[in-house]
């Protein structure tokens, strides 16, 4: 066990929030990571150690590297020409750098849902079948139990159970976002990342997504970037204060929010910048 | 005035009359060729006349009318007509007067003052022969081997009669001529073939060529019967004939063997010629040409274009999506892919008789050369693959076509939002994966964009054809019943270049002219509607994907 996640587990000790899971297992453990596009740093030596089926979210101001260091956990960056790196990151005691891993596996254990709803143009149930069928299962009962267990568990199934061959398209904004996490949980990841998803939504459906979440987080651990504080404050167990590439801060949201130890993270949250 | 011109108003009606302007000019093409082209099939009454030649006397005329125009009295006297009319300009007709065998021309322009009132009297016979044009003149006998069995108000309808027999006969012989005898010449060539490759890899022993020989007797005798059978039918078809009146007063015997069609124009009723406006139509789309291209019909020429510009999408389209795939999801985006970019932009510019000549030198000559010398030694020294053919053609346009797919499929491809490919890759699909399930579904109807710009083009390409594989008559079409069915060597027609032969290289331009506005009709016709189907799929394909757009 190393420093932070000691320091975690006695933070968690200490809340008052309602179900914690006291055992303060860890899903992923970030070690001196550095990331650099090109000649610009864009993260510096971060360590940090996500909890297990626990909510932890990402603030900072723009450009501060929380969204790139999301897109690290399932190596999306790869798809940046002159993006490169140094550190480990590991999922389950296994660097998911080492050039053994394989890339697909761990996108399909580390699941992604992005800031704008990006469900394809396709129908809602191929949509949510998507990945078992990139897996290869072709088995019409297999993908319904599948696509029905995902639709309920991004609480979207009672909405579209009778309109499965529309396009994705033709659902709301809300909607799609739901779509697109049930298309992610019918991979059954170990971790879900979220890039700032309730950025393109109206209050209701950031409301109902918020919701989706802390249901998630029973099954699944889940890391959120996000602009919003209040929004971080409401769904997170963990908070993680960034600054130009920097982890400034890390620990429980309570913590955090109401007694901030750095002078930087006291001013982001009180609205001084960012 | 400089207030109306800031008010931005100038700007709107310059702008709305381009579109106007175009839409006019196209439509004005459009118009004018079919208005050309569709009355050609139109019959045309006769008219009769009486005529003052140059010399004074007088005789008598009788043909179609086909145009009027103005001309200058002084340039008719020039030419040694004396007109009486105190008048500067007056008009002259060109007249179809047939009979070209007779009197040596079939059109003539007849200044208007020199014509005697015009009459048109039904009983004028048109005769429409397969060789040497249309005939004009009265019936006078209906004749079995020079016997006369019908005349005056009899000889009509027993001439119509014997014509259908006629008819029947001619196609009879025509089928023996193209299918059984074709056929038999096929396989002897086949069998020379097949001996002479032997004999090239020195294998052709005494028995084997026994063998041959005995084969060869073999088809030789079948051919033997078939021509039998055709020299009969020819003989049957030669036993009745007609005897004309020609406007000079001459009777002149025509076999029945020589007329393709009868008929009195003058006499017609609107149903009558609409009947024979439909059958001239049909023979027109269905017929094989006769006469230079300017009579019959233009079947093959049909059948190359389609065939030609299917064979082309077959090749361009898979060749320019995969080009494009890589150019632009694989590889590099550095110096070396933009260069290769701006090249292939730029070869959509190449003037289309380069690519002609690339055809001929590279594959006509080097790649059909070498598959002669590799697979049809024992043609040679006649050429097989080795000499212009549709499969050539095709391959030349697919050339030229190919920037146009490429360019329409890039920017399909560019038009797939990143969210969706990250989407995709997000959930463990490999970028083949994303690229198969998401991205080229999505990318599809810019293909088909690509495949209709190429198909458009292509269609209308003549320049590059001449060199390639198209000629002015072919004598049989690359698909037929002889083995291997497919002749993807063979020349064919082309309808681009039928209009070019019949507009400028035919030996009565007079008589084309109509031919060439309904050719380039129908060619217009081919190209919309081979571009319809290509955007009915598009449309389905977008169907599927609709909405996308608001992503």
């Amino acid at each position: 066990m190393s420093e932070t996640h000691k320091s975690l587990s006695i933070d968690i000790a200490g809340l008052d929030r309602p179900p914690v899971d006291q055992t303060g297992e860890i899903a992923m453990e970030v070690r001196n990571l550095n990331l650099y596009y090109g000649a610009a740093q864009a993260l510096r030596d971060v360590t940090m150690d996500i909890p297990k089926r626990r909510v932890t979210a990402f603030i900072g101001p723009s450009g501060c590297g929380k969204s790139t260091l999301l897109r690290c956990f399932n190596r999306m960056n790869d798809l940046v020409d002159i993006c490169r790196s140094d550190g480990r990151i590991l999922l389950e005691g296994k660097n998911i750098f080492d050039p053994d891993v394989n890339v697909a596996l761990l996108r399909r254990r580390v699941g992604m849902v992005f800031q704008k709803p990006n469900p394809f143009p396709k129908t809602i149930y191929e949509n949510a079948a998507y990945g078992l069928r990139i897996l290869g299962i072709k088995d019409k009962k297999r993908l319904d139990e599948a696509v029905e267990r995902a639709l309920r568990g991004a609480a979207l199934w009672d909405e579209v159970k009778d309109r499965m061959n529309d396009s994705g398209l033709s659902l709301s904004g809300g909607q799609q976002q739901r779509l697109v996490i049930a298309r992610a949980v019918a991979l059954e990841p170990q971790v879900l990342l979220l890039d700032e998803p309730a950025s393109a939504l109206d209050p209701l459906s950031t409301a109902k997504l918020e919701d989706l979440i802390y249901e998630l987080k029973k099954n699944y651990t889940i890391v959120i970037v996000t602009h919003n504080m209040q929004q971080a404050a409401r769904v997170s167990d963990y908070t993680a204060f960034m600054y130009l590439g920097e982890l400034i801060e890390f620990g429980t949201t309570d913590d955090l929010f109401v007694n901030p130890k750095n002078k930087r993270t006291e001013d982001y949250i009180t609205g001084r910048f960012g | 005035m400089r207030k109306w011109f800031k008010t931005g108003e100038p700007w709107i009606w310059m702008t709305a009359g381009a579109v106007a302007l175009s839409l006019v000019l196209v439509y004005a093409v459009i118009a004018l060729i079919t208005v050309r082209g569709m009355v050609y099939f139109w019959p045309k009454p006769i008219i009769e006349a009486s005529y003052q030649e140059r010399d004074g006397t007088r005789s008598r005329l009788i043909g179609e009318l086909r145009d009027r125009e103005e001309v200058a009295v002084a340039r008719l006297r020039a030419m040694g007509h004396d007109i009486a009319t105190t008048e500067t300009y007056t008009h002259r007709y060109l007249i179809k007067t047939g009979n070209k065998d007779v009197t040596g021309a079939d059109f003539r322009w007849i200044p208007a003052p020199q014509l005697g009132e015009f009459s048109h009297p039904p009983e004028i016979l048109a005769i429409e022969r397969h060789q040497w044009g249309n005939f004009y003149g009265y019936l006078k006998t209906v004749r079995e081997q020079g016997r006369v069995v019908a005349t005056d108000a009899a000889a009509l309808p027993e001439a119509l009669r014997r014509q259908e027999r006629a008819i029947r006969l001619f196609r009879e012989a025509l089928e023996i001529e193209k299918e059984p005898i074709g056929a038999v010449n096929h396989r002897l060539e086949r069998l020379r073939l097949q001996e002479r490759e032997l004999q090239l890899e020195e294998r052709l022993t005494e028995a084997r060529r026994d063998e041959f020989a005995r084969k060869r007797q073999a088809l030789d005798a079948e051919y033997q019967i078939h021509q039998q059978r055709l020299n009969e039918v020819r003989r049957a078809l030669e036993r009745d004939s007609i005897t004309v009146e020609t406007m000079g007063g001459q009777v002149v015997e025509i076999p029945f063997a020589k007329i393709a069609r009868l008929y009195q124009p003058n006499a017609m009723g609107l149903g009558q010629k609409i009947g024979f406006y439909a059958e001239k139509l049909w023979e027109f789309l269905s017929d094989d040409p006769r006469e230079a291209n300017t009579e019959g019909g233009i079947f093959p020429s049909i059948f190359g274009t389609v065939m030609m510009v299917l064979l082309m999408s077959v090749v361009v389209t898979p060749l320019g999506i995969m080009a494009a795939i890589y150019m632009h999801e694989y590889a590099r985006q550095g110096p070396l892919i933009r260069t290769i970019r701006i090249s292939v932009n730029n070869l959509a510019g190449v003037p289309s008789i380069v690519y002609g000549v690339f055809g001929l030198g590279f594959f006509v000559y080097v790649l059909g050369g070498s598959i002669d010398q590799l697979l049809f030694p024992e043609a040679l020294p006649a050429p097989t693959y080795g000499s212009p053919g549709i499969l050539w053609a095709s391959l030349t346009l697919a050339i030229l076509t190919l920037p146009v797919v490429i360019v329409a499929t890039e920017e399909g491809l560019a038009r797939v939002p990143r969210s969706i490919r990250e989407g995709s890759l997000a959930l463990g699909a490999s970028k083949a994966e994303t690229l198969w399930r998401t991205v080229l579904p999505m990318a599809s109807p810019a293909m088909m964009t690509g495949l209709i710009l190429a198909v458009s083009r292509a269609a209308g390409e003549v320049a590059p054809l001449m060199l390639v594989g198209v000629v002015k008559l072919a004598p049989s079409l690359p698909v037929d019943g002889n083995f291997p069915y497919l002749h993807l060597e063979r020349q064919f027609m082309h309808l681009g270049f039928h209009i070019y032969d019949v507009g400028f290289q035919s030996p009565n331009v007079e008589a084309s002219r109509p031919l060439v506005y309904a050719t380039a009709l129908l060619l217009v016709i081919i190209i919309l509607g081979l571009n319809l189907l290509a955007i009915m799929l598009r449309n389905r394909l977008r169907e599927k994907q609709r909405g996308l757009e608001g992503v």
